[in-house]
């Protein structure tokens, strides 16, 4: 399974590498997004910095639904889905490089945005241990949701609008929890943010396990 | 009182409507299938 | 399926109970109960807001194990597939139900129509749940691949409802401390408040239980017009045209 699943993280990741999506269009897609909030809110610093955690919380979803849009749109070529299940591997194990793929580009994704929002909303991350740690478990968390959800809107006509409508209320918890982990970490009193680490723990590990489970019962189609 | 009147009304009477929705749609497949003997 | 599943003569109590009841239900929250000492006259919504909510959870609930059926090969029955799209209807009409009185009741005990109390929005998070669900039932796909991904989609669904209540739960407390509920636990509700939570239980629950019926219904006449649909569509075309039916196809 574990091989499997390098070789299809690997293989998303090279296509990625080479379309060059992620770099040309989703990042740049994000910074926009924190310049819009800031368009939208007072220009007025304070309120941008006390949002600051939220906002970039909902940049990181958004991000994270381009991403999966790409991931799935990957596989609908024509047959690619049949390949991919005759191919004979795992599909836990596709589940997971898949996963994994979307994962490592929201990472990068959100160390961008991280970036942005401390020299665009002028906010201090002093807790770096909890920044890091909710970004891992929240990104682990939502790119297992996104990717069961891509492919369960994958071959669809109607995906691009029911990816959001069905990926965004499943992925609520990881707004709220990583939000409030945010904040804890910017105001300095990390202990506040291990509860909603929990949180999202649980999530990620909910949503794993859950793929790993059920992904070869998404591949078969009649 | 009137939220009172209000939440009752609303909840009798859009589960009325659905209600008949339900059943009137249920009728109109009847009639357009051919009678089977399961229901 | 040979038999039908529920007897005629058990969604017809079921429909009378729940009117029967409901109208006892409204009698007693509007009449025998009196204003409790908390919130006046609106802890009457008791005989609504509760039950509607404990609904919406019961239709999802339904949903989610008849989707688990569903995809277990022994059990595997398209009849599960339209019980939890059936239930997940009734669900989010319970679930709609449920913010509106919960809106309208919060209105006047908290002075605004909407407030990020966790119960509601846990709430407002199950209806767009729902809805997600629905839309998907709706795609055109084959029957296997719709039944299938939409089994799928419930339960990543109703995984997620625990988390959600923990999150909103701590999320609650944190921002609002102890905000007024909008239940007063049991103790401070006499006789009457209680009989009148049953009533409105029981009668809302029989209505709950013969929507579902009633819907299942339609949604096995909805499967067997899929599939036989276009054939007596054309037929009524033929008829219509009075094109005797061997030139059907060729040209007019």
């Amino acid at each position: 399974m574990w091989r499997d699943a390098a070789l299809v993280a690997g293989k998303d990741l090279r296509i990625e590498a080479r379309s060059r999506v992620a770099t040309n269009q989703v990042a740049p897609f994000a910074l926009l997004v924190l310049v819009l909030f800031a368009f939208a809110l007072d220009p007025n610093r304070a309120v941008l910095k006390q949002a600051a955690a939220g906002l970039y919380w909902v940049a990181v979803l958004f991000c994270s639904l381009l991403a999966v849009q790409r991931s799935s749109a990957v596989e609908s070529a024509e047959g690619a889905r049949d390949q991919l299940r005759l191919s004979g591997l795992d599909p836990a194990g596709v589940f997971l490089g898949k996963a994994a793929a979307v994962a490592a580009q929201l990472l990068v994704l959100e160390l961008l945005l991280g970036a942005g929002v401390v020299i665009l909303y002028d906010v201090r991350l002093a807790s770096l241990w909890l920044v890091t740690a909710t970004c891992l478990l929240a990104t682990v968390g939502l790119a297992a949701a996104g990717t069961l959800y891509g492919s369960l809107a994958a071959g669809l006509k109607v995906r691009e609008t029911l990816l959001p409508l069905l990926l965004l209320p499943v992925a609520a918890p990881v707004l709220l929890s990583a939000t409030e982990a945010w904040q804890a970490a910017i105001a300095g009193h990390p202990g506040d943010g291990t509860q909603w680490l929990r949180i999202l723990g649980v999530f990620a590990v909910i949503y794993v396990a859950f793929g790993v489970v059920m992904y070869g019962s998404l591949l078969e189609e009649a | 009182m009137n939220y009172v009147y209000a939440g009752y009304s609303v909840t009798f009477v859009v589960l009325a409507l659905y209600a008949l929705r339900v059943v009137l749609r249920g009728r109109a497949l009847r009639r357009a299938l051919p009678p089977a003997d399961d229901r | 399926m040979t038999r039908p599943p529920v007897p005629r003569w058990v969604t017809r109590s079921l429909g009378l109970g729940a009117v029967g009841f409901s109208a006892a239900a409204v009698v007693f929250g509007l009449w025998v109960m009196g204003p409790t000492a908390e919130q006046g006259d609106y802890s009457r919504l008791l005989v609504v807001h509760p039950p509607v909510a404990t609904y919406a959870y019961v239709g999802f609930g339904i949903t989610a194990l008849a989707s688990i059926l569903y995809l277990i090969p022994r059990t595997r029955r398209r009849e599960w597939d339209l019980l939890a799209g059936a239930s997940a209807e009734v669900g989010v009409v319970f679930c709609g139900l449920t913010l509106v009185t919960g809106s309208i009741w919060g209105r006047p005990v908290w002075g605004v129509w909407w407030t990020w109390d966790a119960r509601l929005t846990a709430e407002a998070l199950l209806f767009a749940l729902f809805l997600g669900y629905l839309a998907l039932r709706r795609v055109p796909a084959s029957e296997e691949v719709r039944s299938r991904r939409c089994a799928i989609a419930a339960l990543i669904a109703v995984l997620d409802i625990p988390v959600d209540h923990y999150a909103t739960t701590w999320w609650q407390t944190l921002h609002q401390g102890s905000s007024i509920d909008l239940l007063q636990p049991d103790k401070h509700l006499d006789t009457a408040h209680n009989v009148g939570l049953l009533l409105g239980f029981i009668g809302l629950g029989l209505a709950f239980a013969w929507l579902v019926i009633q819907r299942y219904r339609v949604e096995k006449l909805e499967a067997r017009y899929e599939q036989e649909g276009l054939d007596l569509a054309l037929e009524a075309r033929r008829a219509e045209g009075d094109i005797p039916s061997d030139r059907v196809g060729a040209p007019v």
